[in-house]
């Protein structure tokens, strides 16, 4: 029985003592895991946008978050200044999405939901290969400073050591917080945003009061291309652009089960739930394991998650009938 | 024409039944059989066998494994490589540990771990559905990823983190290892396959498999007509995976040679899915036509430049493959979401009817 009150120790005492004799470091782990928690919750947010309009479960956010970075960074490359960049960027982004509406989404009305995903996997493959042949694969570093961001630094002393915060990390957690404020004026104050909901709630019921599917279709793709281009610039900025971010970006599904697929605070919940959480485990429990176990925390608390409640934190219960 | 049915009375319910109904189907299987046995290994270069065939059966089996758990059960699953890779390396720990049993066995019995580990994450598909599960199957493919590189056990310990494969004989012939030629990889593989295929179209067909579809079209009917979705689920999850383990163990064994984890990454999964989407759900034929196209087609690809006299770089060809297959994927799924299969079945019911446009058959 040694083993065992030795092995229950090491997983339930030691690492809780851990956190408590250095709280500075403890801070900073979460921090870190704040940040990573917003990004996700950033990709997860354009999911949701998404889902809720069209009932598209679009696996091509991931791959949308690299492709707007991508031809930002590539644009600015060829000389042209930031701020043209970003606007030529977000025209990039409309066309897209008026062109995936046209040639997709448009032949795949009332088709079955893996269908639409499987759909949105095949869009990703071509927003990669269009990525790579256009832009080249190799990493590129993101534009930071010409477009304003600011970089560095600074240290704040508290419990007898200090935390460090990295400038764009704290303007990432700014300007994510605005963009759901945005988000959430858009959607229940102005007339666009009211027929958005509309959508959400029933197809049908919205076409048969005028409202252009088609429409609205290309406009939630544009918004999630704009905030994938956010996405983008702040993952960017923290690491190189580069399609590894693709694999990361998967992580937000996770956090979608963790938030359910159609609410916006699930989304931003879940998100810093599992950036915190994998920081944490990985800092404190995963020497136990052998390291890395960031690559799997995610999905594993989802699954377990599932198991209990399947329809999520905030998802609507789900009700089944032949 | 020649694909005609006129004249083939069935007397038995036996007849009426069989696997193939047609006599010129049966013909064309035989045909088929024979070529790949006799005429492929003895026409084919060496080439053409161990970078166009071997890959292609190997991939065709996994997607017959994919396809028994996604277009029959309808349970959707991103985690194909990682049980391919639970395959191929309990394969190579079985061949550590049973150095003189025949590897063909050891193949074999290396799904049968696969079979377990799919069953554990398959235990999930029970109340979670749909996309839900999808994403849960991540689970399994980045988790079993992290025990490839992690577990040091399962490559025994090696500096180098993969996994290389021991030579082995069969009957005096070396079927595995840098001495095994092209040709024997070859026909191993193809009689594997052959027969796994013949095995899962009989399962398919029978008591299992229908309960397996029932599943698929409305799980709660068929639980209410006496489907218990627990057996079914799980039965489909450890079929599946028992057909992907074996594919992953001869992937490694008699085609790749030695492998590290990335053979077994997400990518893989994907890429597998997506033979299972083109060659179409819920058809063994179109496993291997999805495989064949997707594997042939970047071969393809990349001889066309050359062809013109163009020169292309490697990575720029493969970017555009990979434009084309997400195009294909869409465009199959907007103009015959079943796939390659569905076209060439009404390729055959045009045959059958033909001249007419139509006939009440």
């Amino acid at each position: 029985m040694e083993w065992l009150s030795a092995s229950l120790e090491a997983i339930l005492v030691s690492p809780f003592r851990d956190m408590f004799s250095m709280p500075d470091f403890l801070l900073q782990v979460v921090w870190e895991g704040f940040v990573s928690g917003i990004l996700y919750a950033l990709v997860a947010l354009g999911f949701v946008l998404i889902f809720k309009a069209s009932g598209v479960f679009n696996f091509a956010q991931g791959i949308m978050v690299v492709f707007a970075a991508l031809v930002l960074v590539s644009i600015h490359n060829m000389g042209v200044p930031a701020w043209l960049a970003l606007v030529i960027t977000i025209g990039v982004m409309g066309l897209l999405a008026i062109g995936i509406e046209r040639v997709v989404l448009r032949n795949l009305v009332n088709q079955h939901d893996a269908i639409l995903l499987m759909a949105t996997i095949g869009l990703t493959l071509v927003l990669k290969g269009a990525g790579q042949l256009f832009f080249g694969g190799e990493p590129k570093s993101m534009i930071t400073e010409e477009l304003g961001l600011p970089t560095g630094s600074s240290d704040w002393e508290v419990f007898d050591g200090i935390v460090i915060f990295q400038h764009i990390d704290v303007a990432a957690a700014g300007i994510a917080i605005i963009m759901v404020m945005a988000l959430a004026i858009f959607f229940s104050k102005t007339r666009i945003g009211r027929a958005l909901r509309a959508v959400a709630d029933d197809h049908q019921a919205a076409l048969s009061v005028g409202i252009s599917l088609h429409q609205i279709w290309a406009i939630v793709w544009f918004a999630s291309g704009i905030v994938a281009l956010v996405t983008g610039i702040m993952w960017g900025a923290r690491s190189d652009v580069s399609f590894a971010l693709e694999i990361i970006a998967l992580k937000a599904l996770a956090v979608l089960i963790l938030g359910g697929f159609t609410s916006v605070p699930g989304a931003i919940i879940g998100g810093l739930i599992v950036g915190i959480g994998e920081k944490l485990f990985e800092v404190y429990w995963g020497p136990l394991f052998g390291g890395g176990v960031e690559a799997w925390f995610a999905y594993v608390l989802a699954l377990i998650f599932l198991l209990f409640r399947p329809q999520g934190m905030f998802g609507e219960r789900i009700i089944e009938r032949v | 024409m020649l694909y005609r049915e006129a004249g083939q009375f069935k007397t038995s319910y036996a007849a009426d039944q069989a696997m193939l109904p047609i006599r010129q189907d049966r013909i064309a299987l035989v045909l088929l059989l024979v070529v790949a046995f006799l005429g492929v290994p003895v026409l084919g270069s060496d080439f053409f066998l161990s970078s166009i065939m071997i890959p292609f059966l190997v991939f065709a089996l996994a997607a017959v494994g994919l396809n028994i758990l996604t277009g029959y059960a309808g349970q959707l699953s991103l985690g194909t490589g990682a049980f391919m890779g639970v395959g191929a390396y309990s394969c190579y720990k079985l061949a550590t540990y049973f150095p003189d049993t025949n590897i063909i066995v050891l193949v074999l019995a290396s799904g049968v771990f696969s079979a377990l580990i799919g069953v554990a994450f398959g235990l999930p598909s029970l109340r979670i559905k749909g996309l839900y599960l999808a994403i849960t199957t991540l689970a399994a493919q980045f988790f079993l990823e992290w025990c490839f590189i992690r577990i040091e056990w399962l490559y025994n310990y090696n500096d180098s983190g993969a996994i290389e494969v021991p030579q082995r004989m069969l009957f005096n012939i070396a079927v595995t290892g840098p001495h095994a030629t092209p040709t024997t990889r070859y026909l191993v593989i193809l009689s594997i396959v052959a027969i796994m295929t013949l095995v899962a179209a009989n399962v398919l067909r029978g008591r299992i498999g229908r309960s397996w579809m029932m599943i698929r079209d409305m799980d709660i009917a068929a639980e209410l007509m006496g489907i218990r979705p627990l057996r079914s689920k799980l039965s489909a999850f450890a079929f599946s995976s028992y057909y992907c383990g074996v594919a992953g163990a001869l992937m490694v064994f008699f085609w790749l040679g030695s492998a590290e984890v990335e053979a077994f990454d997400i990518n893989h999964s994907f890429l597998i899915l997506f033979m299972v989407i083109i060659g179409g759900m819920g058809s063994l034929t179109g496993c291997f036509m999805g495989a064949a196209f997707i594997w042939v087609l970047p071969v393809i690809i990349r001889a066309i430049p050359p062809f013109f006299g163009l020169d292309m770089l490697a990575a720029t060809t493969e970017h555009i493959s990979n434009i084309i297959i997400g195009s294909l994927i869409i465009f199959f799924l907007i103009v015959e979401p079943h796939g390659l299969a569905r076209l060439w079945q009404i390729a055959k019911e045009k045959l059958r009817t033909w001249p007419f446009p139509y006939a009440s058959s």
